[in-house]
């Protein structure tokens, strides 16, 4: 029976800061990267008109660009989806703007005209179109970061319902760490973020919890199995029980995820590419971020010994004082 | 008793038999556009499995009043007589499923899969709704001419069956000629006179919710009284007629032809009722002769609520006209005292033209007799409609083209087979026989989930597909875990079957915890998504559901049937 990590025994807790260094590496630069220069939302969260063009001819974004340019669009993203047939030509709205559909009607026959102007007429399709107010976009925004919070909240109180408040603070502090990580890379990657993005955030939420909840089941079996040792132990030794489990779990998942990565085409290469890097940081928070800050708990704020948390805190032997040594008398 | 092999292999299979019998090609009602243009209900024989606009290509509105030319009144009350408006029409978009609905309370969300001109759909929606008021032909000029017409056709070399074969030939499924049994309509319309009607038809008609009966039974020789007067029958009231749900093309098509448009007497124009009625076992459509002046439009309305009558306790429909208004009205009703007056909307005769009781000036109620309170604010909602306009915008567009939904769905397939295949590769490679009993419990698990997704009607989207492949993914987690388990347990020394025993309880808490929480994080995300996003968390709340059912209970009832073939085994292979 091939058994990888049968009898693993690795120091995870020890290795903490060193975790930290790495997560804080990735994190720090692309959240300071964000906070100035903002996510790349899709239309869908800013309101505009997005058109998507195929030509006959292979052709490339720079002429794109120049037809687009000469028809008068000079604030239009233009990308190449997929093959070289293909482009995704996008005209954002500020959001202050006050648009009605007549003028993303306007945009999308300008692209037309433009386009028609410069290859001629029949020489591309469009099989897709959107436009979208700004209004829409700015609900949807305010939608999807109320999910995000209220299913914080439900994980919460499920957590603390089923095992302990702390471990659900420390699930939900871990899947914090998760989102913010994801939009990191989503910032290096320069993805979109759409709705379909914005599902894979939850989704690796979703993902990065049911790891957490792996791990801290083990946790809490090993809480009433060894009464003698301390929580890093503790964790240390659940992390390194559920690591076959989880192993070939992320394997599989892995599997899956470069499969849609590769072949399911681009509309879903944003949705795969978070997913793959959210299985990565899931389990990473799983075992540097949930276990050291339930640890950072019990430093803090000692459970009780009845629910069989021990921190690694001085040993609470209780042992009657001694006696003060009686002073030296000293004597004239 | 569940614990038995036997028990569990029956809930299994019942599982297995539910899942196959949602998945079954069945007939599905679908509207498509016949060759005369007209929408009609058909049934389709297919797998009742939902494809969402990214998938099959379509256009996706959403709609808001617009309130840039002056605010409008009442926002809410707006929005459902928009709502109203844009149902009335929903068959001039001439697409097998469109789907109109509210979003929230200020959004209307119109999708219509296949559609390829937005153009059109646009103006369809945004097009202003005409109220109008018009007598029924209570002189029956129509019926009168009828006989002239039927010679007209019978000249023409016209028959049913020719037209019938016309519009069968180009109309997909469509239903086969079957003239109604008189006897049945005789009871309760009373006696099938031979009246009918004629001129072009209203635009369209609306969704047709009726039964149909498609017993192919030919009578039309046995009655030989030309080739239209068969198909109607006198309805309640002078000018009004029933046709039988499935002749309706057919008189349409009839009354289309140039020769009998001559022969419909002048100032009478012929409109549909927006709805089917049924009689007994049969669907009928009724038509209406009415007189083609209105008496009155919808510009004058002012208001309509429906009230329940103190008195009486029934439902009515009281309304308000302007002065003006009033005063038309009062001269019109005047001179029409117990005639019936069509409500007509969109070109479509709403409800039951109900009878003029006295002279009306600005104030008057419509009795609508045993209809319900629903019924009535229906018809209050239709007469605002036509009243108050409510004007739209479109916030939210998208076009999907049908080739780029052709070449997702072949993609995501290539992707979900190759996802799959290393999934099966991975588990089978790892763990030797508990892996093929986990792979076993995966094909079962690819049923239950798509099962479930036709049971539910829910639509499958491009979110939901790569949803879908990455839940095959995680689905093994739950066996993972409890082999993971059985493992430990034998590496403790226990024997096979109390590892395996031990392997399930132990894994079950992890299980459940984990999987609960997922549930409750797709359910947020079902919360806040439209369309595609809601299509992936269906997807993976079922996957998951799915995924505990076959990776807890299916694998268990493979391990017992494994075990009591072999009874006295030392090792297992996983």
């Amino acid at each position: 029976m091939t058994r990888f990590f049968a009898h693993a025994n690795y120091d995870f807790i020890g290795l903490r800061r060193f975790a930290y260094g790495v997560t804080a590496a990735i994190m720090i630069p692309g959240l300071i990267w964000i906070l100035a220069g903002g996510l790349n939302y899709s239309i869908e969260f800013t309101g505009g008109t997005l058109v998507q063009v195929q030509t006959v001819q292979p052709t490339s974004a720079g002429e794109i660009r120049g037809a687009l340019d000469r028809g008068g669009l000079r604030n239009a993203e233009i990308q190449q989806f997929g093959t070289a047939r293909e482009y995704v030509i996008r005209v954002r709205l500020s959001p202050t703007a006050v648009v009605d559909q007549e003028q993303a009607a306007r945009t999308s026959a300008k692209v037309d005209t433009a386009l028609t102007a410069r290859f001629g007429p029949g020489s591309f399709t469009v099989p897709r179109y959107e436009a979208v107010g700004p209004k829409v976009g700015g609900e949807l925004r305010q939608k999807a970061f109320i999910a995000i919070l209220l299913s914080f909240l439900a994980t919460l109180v499920y957590l603390a319902f089923r095992f302990e408040f702390r471990f659900g603070v420390a699930a939900t502090l871990a899947t914090a760490h998760d989102i913010l990580t994801t939009l990191a890379f989503i910032k290096y990657m320069n993805l979109e973020v759409s709705l379909v993005v914005v599902a894979a955030i939850l989704t690796v939420v979703g993902y990065s919890l049911n790891d957490t909840i792996i791990i801290f089941d083990r946790v809490r079996e090993n809480l009433h199995k060894y009464k003698r040792d301390d929580l890093a132990g503790i964790l240390n030794r659940s992390i390194n029980e559920t690591l076959p489990r989880s192993v070939l779990t992320h394997g599989t998942t892995i599997a899956t995820t470069l499969a849609l990565l590769i072949f399911a085409g681009e509309v879903i290469r944003p949705f795969a590419w978070v997913m793959t890097f959210g299985i990565f940081t899931g389990t990473f928070s799983s075992i540097y971020i949930a276990g050291p800050i339930l640890l950072a708990i019990e430093h803090r704020w000692p459970g009780k010994d009845a629910r069989g948390v021990r921190a690694r805190v001085a040993p609470a032997v209780h042992v009657a004082p001694k006696p003060a040594p009686p002073e030296p008398a000293v004597r004239p | 008793m569940l614990d038995s092999i036997r028990a569990r292999l029956i809930v299994i299979g019942i599982l297995i038999a539910i899942c196959a019998f949602s998945l079954w090609p069945r007939n599905v009602t679908v509207r498509t556009r016949g060759a005369d243009g007209r929408m009609r209900d058909t049934t389709e024989r297919r797998m009742p499995l939902k494809q969402g606009l990214d998938l099959q290509g379509g256009i996706h509105l959403g709609l808001e009043l617009d309130q840039s030319r002056g605010k409008v009144a009442d926002p809410a009350d707006a929005i459902d007589r928009a709502l109203k408006v844009i149902r009335t029409r929903i068959d001039e978009f001439g697409v097998a499923e469109p789907l109109v609905q509210k979003l929230g309370t200020s959004r209307i969300i119109v999708e219509l899969p296949g559609l390829k001109d937005p153009a059109r759909a646009k103006a369809i929606v945004q097009r202003s709704a005409f109220l109008e008021f018009e007598m029924t032909d209570k002189e029956e000029l129509f019926r009168r001419a009828l006989p002239a017409m039927d010679r007209a056709l019978t000249a023409a070399g016209v028959t049913e069956r020719s037209i019938g074969q016309a519009v069968a030939d180009t109309t997909r499924g469509a239903a086969a000629p079957a003239p109604a049994p008189a006897s049945a309509v005789e009871q309760i319309l009373g006696s099938p006179k031979d009246t009918g009607a004629a001129r072009a038809r209203g635009r369209d008609t609306t969704r047709a919710a009726a039964k149909r009966d498609t017993t192919p039974q030919d009578t039309l020789g046995a009655l030989g009284q030309g080739p239209l007067s068969p198909l109607l029958f006198q309805g309640q009231m002078v000018g009004e007629f029933m046709v039988p749900e499935e002749k309706v093309t057919i008189v349409e098509a009839m009354l289309a032809r140039p020769e009998v448009q001559r022969l419909v007497p002048r100032g009478i124009i012929i409109r549909w009722a927006a709805e089917p009625v049924s009689r007994g076992a049969r669907a009928y459509h009724p038509m209406y002769a009415l007189v083609e002046r209105p008496i009155i439009t919808g510009e004058y309305l002012v208001d309509a609520r429906a009230e329940l009558d103190p008195i009486t306790n029934q439902a009515v429909v009281n309304f308000t006209l302007s002065r003006r208004g009033g005063r038309i009205f009062e001269r019109e009703t005047g001179k029409h005292i117990q005639d019936h007056m069509a409500i007509v909307l969109d070109q479509l005769v709403q409800s039951q033209p109900p009878v003029i009781r006295s002279q009306i000036s600005t104030r008057g109620q419509i009795e609508l007799g045993s209809a319900s309170l629903q019924d009535a604010q229906d018809l209050a909602l239709v007469l605002k409609a036509g009243a108050l306009p409510a004007p739209l915008q479109i916030v939210e567009e998208r076009t999907v083209g049908p080739s780029l939904g052709r070449d997702s769905i072949h993609d995501a397939t290539i992707a979900a087979v190759i996802g799959v295949l290393l999934v099966v590769f991975i588990m089978i490679a790892y763990y030797r026989l508990a892996g093929v009993l986990a792979v076993a419990a995966l094909m079962l698990y690819v049923l239950f989930t798509v099962g479930g997704l036709a049971g539910l009607s829910a639509t499958l989207t491009l979110p939901g597909v790569a949803g879908f492949v990455l839940s095959v993914g995680i689905a093994v987690d739950a066996n993972v875990l409890i082999f993971e388990r059985i493992r430990e347990e034998l590496a403790l020394g226990k024997s096979v079957r109390l590892s395996i025993d031990a392997g399930y309880k132990m894994a079950m808490n992890a299980i459940v915890d984990s999987n609960v929480s997922t549930i409750l994080t797709a359910a947020f995300l079902f919360q806040f998504g439209t369309g595609p996003v809601k299509g992936f968390a269906i997807t993976l709340i079922l996957g998951i559901i799915a995924s505990m059912v076959t990776a807890i209970y299916v694998t268990r009832t493979f391990y017992m049937i494994y075990l009591e073939r072999r009874p006295g085994l030392q090792t297992l292979s996983i």
